[in-house]
C-alpha cells in the first residue's frame, strides 16, 4: 500500500495535515494567511445568499432573467458573483412543465460562486449514483413529489460549465420585495431538490 | 491505469438513500478546512488533481470522504511533483508540527477569487451544430475522462454548442491543452437506463468533439 492510499485514523489526520501544512510554509509553498483567508471566505462571504439574490433579480426582473438564461456567467457577474467553479455558468429554469436538477456524478462539481461549497448530500455516493438514473424516486425521498406529467431534466456537470436551477417564483408572492423574495430561495431550490419557499425560514443553508 | 474507476459512479447501485444533513458547517473539522485551503492557494492543474483522486484506491476513495479524497490526492500530487518526500510527512507527524491557529495574528493576505478561463480559440468550426443526433464513442482511455461510463455508445441529441474548452483527458496528463468544441447533449432516460428507465426524465451531459461520433438516421 502507497503512502497515498492510507487509511488515516480520524485522530491522525489533522495531525497530518498540520505537519503538511508546516512542511510546505517552511518549503515556501503556501502562507498560512492566505489559507486563513481563503477558509474565511468560503465560510462568510459566499453561499447560497448570492444565489439567491440572482433569482430573486430574475423573479423580478424579465430583462434580468432573459440575460440571465442567455448569458448567465455575465448576468450573474452584474451582481458581483465570480471566481473559482463559476467561469461557465448555464442557468436552467423550471416552469410548471419541467423541472431541473443539478449533479456531477464524476466528483462533485458546484457553483462556488453562486451557492458556495457543496452540502455533503452532494458529494454522496448516493446522490450521485441515483439521481441520474433515478430521479423521481430521489427527489421523493428528499421531499419534492413531482407529478408524472412533470419532465426532469438532470444536468449532470461534465465539464467546466456549471449549473444553477432558477426555480419557480411562489405563488402569492406579488407584493415581496426583491430582497423578501431572496429570502425564499433556498440552496436546495438552486440544486433542484426543492422548491422556493412560500414563506421565509426554516431555510436548508 | 484505468479509469473504470470508483469516482464513476452514475448509475451504481447499492449506495442507498440520499442522507440530508441539516444546518450542516461549510467545513466539519478543522483540517479539512486547511486542507481546502492549501489546495485552492496553489490552484494547480484541475483535470491532474481530479486525475490524482480517481487513482485512489477505490477503497480509500469511498472510506476518506470528500476531503479525505482532496488531502491523499494533494500529497500524491506534492510527491509526484518532488516537492514533497513521503518520509519527510511521517518524520514531521512525529514532531508534534506547530502550526498557529487562526486566532493568532498573522499578517493579511492579497488573496481573490480569481476566476480562471477553460475556453480557448480553435482553428476549425463545430462539428456538430444544435438538434443533431450524436451517438457517444465506446470512450475507454487508460487515464481521464469526462465522458461518463454510463453514457458510452449511447445515442443524444446535441442541446448547446459552447466555446471550445481545455481538453481535460489531456491535460490531466500533461499532454498540453489541445481544446475542443464542447457540447451540451441530452439523453433520454429510456436510452440509457432501459427497462429501468423513469418515464419522462432527461440527462445532460457536457461532451467533447472527440467523444461524439454523428448519429444518422432517426434517433432513439
Amino acid at each position: 500500500m502507497s503512502v497515498d492510499d492510507h487509511q488515516h485514523p480520524k485522530a491522525d489526520v489533522a495531525l497530518r495535515v498540520d505537519a503538511l501544512e508546516s512542511l510546505l510554509t517552511e518549503k515556501g509553498l503556501i502562507d498560512p494567511a492566505t489559507v486563513d483567508e481563503i477558509v474565511r471566505y468560503y465560510e462568510h462571504d459566499v453561499g447560497p445568499l448570492n444565489g439567491a439574490k440572482v433569482v430573486a433579480r430574475a423573479w423580478v426582473d424579465p430583462q434580468y432573467k432573459a440575460r440571465l438564461l442567455q448569458d448567465a456567467t455575465a448576468a450573474i457577474g452584474e451582481l458581483g458573483f465570480a471566481g473559482p467553479q463559476g467561469e461557465h455558468m448555464v442557468v436552467v429554469e423550471n416552469t410548471a412543465a419541467v423541472h431541473n436538477v443539478v449533479v456531477c456524478t464524476l466528483c462533485s462539481c458546484y457553483p462556488w460562486p453562486v451557492l458556495g461549497l457543496p452540502p455533503s448530500w452532494y458529494k454522496t455516493p448516493a446522490y450521485r449514483s441515483r439521481v441520474v438514473r433515478e430521479p423521481r424516486a430521489v427527489l421523493m425521498e428528499m421531499g419534492l413529489d413531482l407529478p408524472p406529467s412533470v419532465e426532469i431534466r438532470v444536468w449532470d456537470s461534465s465539464a467546466e460549465v456549471r449549473y444553477l436551477v432558477l426555480p419557480e417564483r411562489p405563488a402569492g408572492t406579488e407584493s415581496l420585495t426583491e430582497e423578501q423574495l431572496a429570502g425564499l430561495v433556498t440552496r436546495d431550490a438552486m440544486i433542484g431538490t426543492a422548491k422556493a419557499q412560500t414563506s421565509a425560514g426554516n431555510r436548508d443553508g | 491505469m484505468p479509469m473504470n474507476g470508483i469516482h464513476d459512479m452514475g448509475g451504481m447501485h447499492g449506495f442507498g438513500k440520499v442522507h440530508v444533513e441539516p444546518n450542516e458547517p461549510v467545513f466539519h473539522e478543522r483540517w479539512e478546512a486547511r486542507v481546502f485551503g492549501m489546495v485552492q492557494s496553489l490552484r494547480g492543474n484541475i483535470d491532474a488533481g481530479r486525475h490524482a483522486i480517481e487513482r485512489l484506491d477505490p477503497v480509500a476513495y469511498l472510506q476518506n470522504g470528500y476531503y479525505g479524497r482532496w488531502l491523499a490526492a494533494f500529497e500524491r500530487s506534492l510527491i509526484g511533483l518532488g516537492v514533497l518526500r513521503p518520509i519527510e510527512l511521517e518524520e514531521r507527524m512525529r514532531e508534534a508540527p506547530h502550526v498557529a491557529p487562526q486566532s493568532e495574528a498573522r499578517k493579511t493576505s492579497s488573496w481573490r477569487p480569481a476566476s480562471r478561463s477553460h475556453v480557448r480559440k480553435v482553428d476549425s468550426r463545430p462539428a456538430f451544430s444544435c438538434g443533431q443526433m450524436v451517438v457517444t464513442r465506446n470512450h475507454q482511455p487508460a487515464g481521464h475522462t469526462r465522458l461518463p461510463a454510463y453514457a458510452r455508445c449511447r445515442r443524444g441529441t446535441i442541446q448547446r454548442v459552447h466555446p471550445a474548452m481545455v481538453f481535460p483527458d489531456d491535460h490531466a496528463h500533461d499532454r498540453g491543452e489541445n481544446p475542443q468544441h464542447l457540447y451540451t447533449v441530452k439523453f433520454s432516460g429510456e436510452e440509457l437506463w432501459g427497462d429501468a428507465a423513469e418515464p419522462g426524465t432527461f440527462v445532460h451531459l457536457d461532451l467533447f468533439e472527440s467523444y461524439l461520433n454523428s448519429a444518422n438516421g432517426e434517433g432513439s
